[in-house]
Formats: structure tokens, C-alpha cells, sequence
């Protein structure tokens, strides 16, 4: 006979204050098999925690059901504290009665209470049937690849290598640097972005961890966090690297100015992006029409961003700091020039970034003109743009000789393709969507695969150095653990009832499910295994099965409530 | 070919000029437009409001007529092809209005039928080349500013016609019949369009911008698909108690040019009454292709 223990959490009034918390406990005392029930505050708590222990030491139990919230919630809590006095982890579970029964029967409490005893009920049955299992551990592979070589990859990449790791960087083009190669200086403090880069660069080829694979590209990636084995595509051919964590940072492309008709994008030669003037502005600033030195230029902000109709409806976030800073530079090259910005607003949230762009205002005197351009075209030689002025409240043209759409920043071209590669998720724009956007931001849904960079969303280059190096910190801990711990209740196949129909692995939605290569059996891959239960549905044999989620469990629990 | 044909009330009235080389020039080409036997006005605007079923029933309507004839319905006035065609689409994206305006009207609009522009038809159906090849009096030489205006092109999700912001449909007809398109800045600039009726002086003002816009660039002729366009930017041109500028440009309909370059007799052309005399102007192109 079982010895099982009841406890029955309050959860304050959560619980408590809808379920008559000690009438379960006096129910579930007098169920077969349980030998103690009692009910508590908080049984989360500290206190809570010890009386479970104290009693299983006390009743001599060989079961636990704790009775309180969703085992989202609490599960590995209480499974630690019974291991703690001794038992097998996998003989405690939780009675789910507050999100799915408290909670959604608020006003009946006499149903409520009657509802919550029979949940007691199933979960004493499971518990009776419940195997002492041990996790599995896996072995890791403490080697990561950085797809992407701009300042994001390579930032994760060195931070990796330093801690003594090998890095595999992929890089589709034959050189670093990505998208910052392009430009001629930073912002706040002018800095020159090719001597910055130069430096990363150096570090990355000279680092003895770092094997970078120019021209090369990700087509495959196959396995699980910690086991991954990718296929990458180069002029030789492919390989396979065997690789234990992934970092994606494949950057973004500049919205293309094709796609900006009404502002002569493409047609009108002297009608340039943001990174062909931080071009112009390494290389000399000659317009493209002709090699004059521009005289009036006209920055034009939110080309294609925050505009759902033509464009994209995000903010791209580095232009309102980025078009302050070329027009500054402009000015220092043409002192007597004069630069317009239209803008809708001024998005300069960051350390010192107002500052910087209220500068560009009093002491460039940089004309910043609040409003949206209609339409830009040709009148001889010069460039007109039509806005609007709207803190005046007119229509507004104005005749330039070069002018620089601040296009919106797209998610790289390849990167949809990508995501479907990794088996991770992106959103309607193309940028890999994160696991969490507040407490998770540098992990793709995808264990063992993390994000860095403008692939995940438009951010300038400090917020790309630092998601880089936290995705790098991510890489890290991962390695540092000595094997992947993987909890037990999984999905294995009986293999004497097994026929290998196959039906088992075109439903699983998870890729954990094969057919022996030589044997007539279907296989379970326990690291991929995300106890869905589709398996087990599917097997006209009874095959398929979970640990401690069995057909005879699953009867029982059925029969005391029916 | 024949194609189902709604002319719309102001291509039997004021415009009749449109409807006459319309229907010319689409014979010439082998596409017999069929007036619809039994049409009404199409409400000529498209309701903005939020409960918009009042408004969806004249058109529908029509839709419904011209479903009974046909696969596709063609038109010519640029505001009937945009309240068709936007109501055509409403109502394939909502089909519980279609059934709320069928239990109305007492008829069983379907939703199949495909709103056309002839533009449409001769891009996608004729193509320029086979156009351009049909041409006996290439226009060449004639610098013709192409006037787009707003409802032939807008909403595009709706309408899908041609890119809005840079649409190229009427360059390359013009390009077609042998002459030369004009590029201005105001060629899909509002030309004030009703408010001609309510407050005419704003509709002189822009049209008189779009008129002097496709002056400046070169233009010796303006052409249109929208009688309203053609109204407004011709009549701030109308002779005065002050006489004539001199620097008068005319506007045509797309089809008129085509009635030309496509030799088909004056009284195809459908040019009569128009402000701007532009027979002087046709009749020299003519003139210089035929002594050639």
C-alpha cells in the first residue's frame, strides 16, 4: 500500500478563499493510499517547504501530491524539496486547483471545493503509479558558431573564444565588418568607424579560437542544444561543423530606394540612402549628377519607416542620431553650406544622445524642419523636395543640390530562409523574434541558438555590441556546465509491441521521433523530446509511451472520477 | 472581343466626347465595348464612412448588371472604375455586406465580376507593342504631359491599377502612339476634383499649379482618363472678359490621342466645344506624319 502525503496550499486567499481548503484535506485523508493531508498558508514558503519534508520523514511517505497552482508555476520547487528529505523527485506532483479551479469558479464555492477534491483524486492515482526516475544527461560540445561576421558576430565571437572556447565564424561575404565597414565615423564622438573596426578584425583573425569561413553560408542545421551539427555551403563545397551553441547575427539591409518612388528613389541620381553619404563622406563629398560639392543638402527622416501604408511600421531607430551626425560633419566640410532635416520627431533616447543632436541644432545650425516630405523630383540640375513645415503649418519647397533619405533598416535579405534553417522564429518584418521580449532577449525559442544584432531589431552600435556580448555570456554558461541536463519524462517506445509503422514520426512536431536505421523499431531522440504526447496518440500499438505518463496511470486517474 | 461597357452618366452628358473616341478606338483595336442594357449611376463616391452599406448599393447595383453580361466590365470614366472597382473589392472581402446588400436590393450579386479600366485592357489584353504597331499616325515630335490625377490610382490595395506614387501606364501609351511623354512634378497632384462644384476657386487654384507644372516641363498637350480632371484643369483656361492668355494648353482624353495616331476620321476623335481649341494642334501633327 502507498504512503502518500496531501498538502494543500491557501495560496493566501487565491485558494483559499473560494475551495474550503481544510474540508480537502479531510477528504484526501481518508483516500486509499494516503497516509497524510494537511493544508497551509503558503506551501511555497520557506516554512511550507520544511512541512513537506518534516512529513515525509515523520509519515515514512513514498509519495507527494502537492495541491496549489499550475506546475508551471511550482513544480521543480516542490520536486527539490522532496529531494531534499530523500525521495525521488519524480514521485511528487501538483494538483493543479487554483488556475483551474479557484480561479474560474469564484462565486461557487461549494462546486469549487468538490471540483478540487476529485483533481486530488487523479493526481493520488498518478502518484501511486509514479516510476523513480533519474534525468538524463547529455554530453555537450563546447564549440559554438557565430553566423554573420559584422560588428555583432565578431563581438560574440571574441567574447566566446576568450573565455577558451572554439568559434566557428560564417561569413557570407569574402571580409568582415558587415554593415560598419561602411561607414565613416560614429556618433557623439566622431570617431572613425574604420579604425574601430580595423582593430575587431585584427582580434578576430589573429585569435587562435576563431576559425572564420568566408564566402559561406548556413543551409542546414540538425540535432539539439548542446549536439547541433550544421551544414555550411562554400565554393568547395560543404562541411559540417559539429558545434555545441549558434549565434545569429546576420545584420540587415538598407531599405532599397526603389521602393521610394515618390522620392525619385533610384531615378534621381543625386537622391542618395544613409550609407551612400557616409560613403560620400569618406570618399569626398561630391554629388553623384555631377561632382559638384553639394551646397544645400536635405536629410529626409522615416524614409519608409513608421509608415504602414508604403513602408514599414517600425521605427528603425538609428537614423534620427545618425542624420544629426552627417549633417554635422557636412557642415564641418562646408562651412558655408546649409543642411535641412524633415523629421516627425526626434527619437534620441540614450546616454548623451539628446545632447548630441540639440548640438547639431545651436551650433551647426542645422535647419530641422518638423514634417513629413510629400514628393521629391528633378528642376534642372537641382533636387526639389516638397513638405511640409508642420509647426508652422504650411507647405513647404525647398530647392537642394543632394538629398539623403534616411531608409529604413531591414532585416537582411537571407535572413527569413535563415530562420526556417535554425528552426527559429521570426516576426511579419523578418527580425528573429526572441524568446521573451523583457527577460529573454538574446535567446531565439530554439534552445541552444541566440541572437545578436540588428537581425533580432534595429539598434546602433553600442546595443549591438552589448546584446552580443550578453548572447556570447549565454554561449558560455551553457558550456560551462558539465552535461545538458534533461528531464526524464519523455517519450520511449516499447520496442516489443513496436511495429515501425513510421506513424509516429510524421506526427511528431519535433523531429525527436525515427526509424531505427537498421532495426524494425521507431526510435526516440530523448534530447528533442518535448512530452507532447502526439506520439503516443498516434501508435495504433500502444508503443509510444512517457514516463510517468502510462496508459495505466492515465486509466486510474480516469476511474476515480468517473 | 466583346467586353461588357459601363459609360456612367458623365460620358452621356458632358463627356461624350470620351465615350465617342473610347468606343472608337477599342473597335479599331478589335474590342467591341457592349453598353450594359440596363445601368444606373454608380453613386460616383465611394463612402468613407464606417457603416457604409447605404452608400455600396448603386454600385452593387451596377455590379450586378454586369454580371449578368459578363465576366469583366469595362470603363472609361476614372471616378466609375474607382467606386466599382473599390466596391467590387469590398465586397469580395466582406462577403456577410454582399449578402446584406443582396437581401436589399433583392438581387444575387455574386461577386465574380472584374471591374477594368480600357487602360487595363490595352497594357494587359492588347499590349503596348501589338499598340504601337496598330499606329498609322505615330504623334511624333508631340510632347504630351500625362495627368494621372488621384482615383484612377488610389487606394492601391484596392484599386492595384499601376504604382501610385510612380505610376507609368499613361507614359507608356503615350510612348505607344509615337509620342513623347513629359514628366512633371504635379502629374498625380489633386486637381480639386468636387469642390469645383462646392468651392471652385481651391480646384482653379491647384488645377491652374498642374496646368503651369506641365507648361513649364515642355508640355504642348495635357491627357487624362477623368472627366473631372479634364473639367478642372481646362475650364481656369476658358477665355475671360479678359480674352485669351495665349499660352492656352488643351486636355485631352488618352482615347482622343489614340483616335488619332490610330487614323480614325475627326469625328471619331470626339473633340467638340473644348475651351482649348486643340484641332490646330492635331491637325499639324497630322499634317507633318502625312506629308512625310
Amino acid at each position: 500500500m502507498s504512503r502518500i502525503g496531501v498538502f494543500i496550499c491557501h495560496c493566501g486567499i487565491n485558494i483559499a478563499a473560494t475551495v474550503d481548503v481544510e474540508r480537502v484535506a479531510e477528504e484526501a485523508g481518508r483516500m486509499p493510499g494516503v497516509a497524510f493531508a494537511t493544508h497551509y498558508k503558503y506551501m511555497c514558503s520557506d516554512p511550507g517547504q520544511s512541512l513537506i519534508r518534516q512529513a515525509i520523514a515523520e509519515h515514512g511517505l513514498d509519495g507527494v501530491v502537492v495541491v496549489a497552482c499550475s506546475p508551471a508555476m511550482h513544480e521543480r520547487t516542490f520536486r527539490q524539496a522532496v529531494a531534499a528529505a530523500g525521495l525521488n523527485p519524480y514521485r511528487c506532483e501538483m494538483a493543479n486547483i487554483r488556475e483551474q479551479c479557484s480561479w474560474v469558479h469564484q462565486h461557487e464555492r461549494e462546486e469549487a471545493t468538490a471540483k478540487a477534491v476529485d483533481i486530488v483524486r487523479t493526481m493520488v492515482e498518478k502518484v501511486k503509479r509514479d516510476e523513480e526516475l533519474v534525468p538524463l544527461r547529455l554530453p555537450i560540445v563546447r564549440r559554438a558558431m557565430v553566423v554573420g561576421g559584422g560588428i555583432a558576430g565578431m563581438e560574440a565571437a571574441l567574447n566566446i573564444a576568450d573565455a577558451g572556447y572554439p568559434v566557428v565564424l560564417v561569413e557570407r561575404e569574402d571580409r568582415l565588418g558587415g554593415k560598419m565597414a561602411r561607414l565613416s565615423s560614429t556618433y557623439l564622438n566622431f570617431e572613425a568607424a574604420p579604425g574601430l573596426l580595423e582593430e575587431k578584425i585584427r582580434q578576430v583573425l589573429e585569435h587562435s579560437n576563431i576559425q572564420v569561413l568566408f564566402n559561406a553560408r548556413v543551409t542546414k542545421l540538425e540535432g539539439y542544444v548542446g549536439n547541433f551539427a550544421v551544414t555550411v555551403e562554400m565554393s568547395e563545397g560543404p562541411r559540417t561543423e559539429e558545434v555545441g551553441a549558434v549565434v545569429v547575427a546576420t545584420g540587415w539591409d538598407p531599405y532599397p530606394l526603389e521602393r521610394l518612388p515618390e522620392y525619385g528613389g533610384g531615378q534621381i541620381p543625386d537622391v542618395v540612402d544613409g550609407l551612400t553619404f557616409e560613403e560620400m563622406l569618406r570618399t569626398g563629398l561630391q554629388r553623384p549628377s555631377d561632382g559638384r560639392v553639394p551646397q544645400e543638402v536635405v536629410f529626409v527622416q522615416c524614409a519608409g519607416s513608421r509608415d504602414p501604408e508604403h513602408g514599414v511600421s517600425y521605427c528603425s531607430k538609428v537614423c534620427c542620431m545618425y542624420v544629426a551626425k552627417q549633417a554635422m560633419m557636412y557642415k564641418e566640410r562646408v562651412p558655408g553650406g546649409q543642411a535641412y532635416v524633415f523629421y516627425i520627431d526626434i527619437r534620441s533616447g540614450g546616454k548623451g544622445y539628446d545632447e548630441f543632436v540639440q548640438r547639431a541644432m545651436e551650433e551647426y545650425d542645422v535647419l530641422y524642419l518638423r514634417g513629413k516630405v510629400s514628393k521629391i523630383f528633378r528642376r534642372g540640375d537641382r533636387v526639389v523636395v516638397w513638405g511640409s513645415d508642420t509647426l508652422v503649418g504650411r507647405p513647404l519647397e525647398l530647392e537642394a543640390d543632394l538629398v539623403v533619405l534616411a531608409t529604413a533598416m531591414l532585416p537582411s535579405r537571407e535572413a527569413l530562409a535563415l530562420a526556417q534553417t535554425l528552426h527559429i522564429q521570426a516576426d511579419q518584418y523578418g527580425f528573429y523574434s526572441e524568446a521573451h521580449p523583457k527577460l529573454r532577449p538574446v535567446e531565439s525559442l530554439t534552445a541552444g541558438v541566440f541572437l545578436a544584432g540588428v537581425g533580432q531589431g534595429p539598434k546602433d552600435i553600442p546595443e549591438t555590441v552589448a546584446q552580443a556580448a550578453a548572447a556570447a555570456a549565454k554561449v558560455i554558461q551553457l558550456f560551462a556546465q558539465d552535461a545538458m541536463v534533461q528531464e526524464p519524462t519523455v517519450a520511449y517506445v516499447i520496442e516489443d509491441l513496436c511495429s515501425a509503422c513510421g506513424a509516429c514520426v510524421a506526427v511528431c512536431p519535433y523531429g525527436a521521433r525515427e526509424i531505427h536505421p537498421v532495426r524494425p523499431i521507431a526510435t526516440v531522440n530523448p534530447a528533442l523530446c518535448q512530452t507532447c504526447g502526439a506520439c503516443v496518440v498516434a501508435c495504433p500499438n500502444k508503443a509510444s509511451r512517457i514516463h510517468n505518463w502510462e496508459p495505466v496511470q492515465v486509466l486510474a486517474m480516469a476511474d476515480v472520477v468517473i | 472581343m466583346k467586353i461588357p461597357y459601363y459609360p456612367g452618366c458623365t460620358l452621356s452628358t458632358k463627356a461624350k466626347g470620351y465615350d465617342r473616341s473610347g468606343r472608337a478606338v477599342a473597335a479599331a483595336l478589335g474590342m467591341e465595348l457592349v453598353e450594359l442594357p440596363d445601368w444606373q449611376c454608380c453613386g460616383a463616391t465611394f463612402p468613407l464612412a464606417t457603416d457604409n452599406s447605404m452608400a455600396l448599393i448603386a454600385p452593387t447595383r451596377v455590379l450586378y448588371q454586369a454580371e449578368q453580361a459578363g465576366e469583366q466590365v469595362a470603363a472609361l470614366c476614372a471616378i466609375c472604375y474607382h467606386v466599382l472597382k473599390r466596391t467590387q473589392t469590398a465586397l469580395e472581402r466582406d462577403p456577410a455586406m454582399r449578402e446584406r446588400i443582396n437581401w436589399f436590393t433583392e438581387q444575387g450579386y455574386e461577386g465574380r465580376v472584374r471591374v477594368v479600366h480600357l487602360l487595363e485592357l490595352l497594357r494587359d489584353y492588347l499590349g503596348w507593342a501589338e499598340l504601337a504597331r496598330r499606329v498609322v499616325r505615330p504623334l511624333t515630335g508631340l510632347r504630351v504631359a500625362p495627368y494621372y490625377g488621384c482615383l484612377l490610382l488610389r487606394p492601391y490595395d484596392e484599386i492595384g491599377l499601376d504604382n501610385p506614387e510612380a505610376p507609368t501606364i499613361l507614359h507608356d501609351l503615350i510612348r505607344a502612339v509615337g509620342a513623347e511623354p513629359v514628366d512633371f512634378p504635379f502629374s498625380i497632384e489633386c486637381c480639386g476634383s468636387y469642390l469645383t462644384v462646392k468651392d471652385p476657386t481651391v480646384s482653379e487654384t491647384l488645377s491652374r499649379e498642374i496646368v503651369a507644372s506641365a507648361r513649364a516641363a515642355g508640355a504642348q498637350v495635357l491627357v487624362t482618363a477623368c472627366p473631372l480632371c479634364q473639367f478642372n484643369l481646362e475650364w481656369p483656361q476658358r477665355e475671360t472678359a479678359f480674352g485669351r492668355t495665349g499660352d492656352e494648353i488643351p486636355v485631352l482624353y488618352f482615347t482622343q490621342l489614340m483616335a488619332v495616331a490610330l487614323g480614325l476620321p475627326e469625328e471619331d476623335w470626339g473633340i467638340e466645344g473644348m475651351y482649348t481649341d486643340p484641332y490646330p494642334l492635331l491637325r499639324n501633327v497630322v499634317q507633318a506624319v502625312e506629308s512625310v
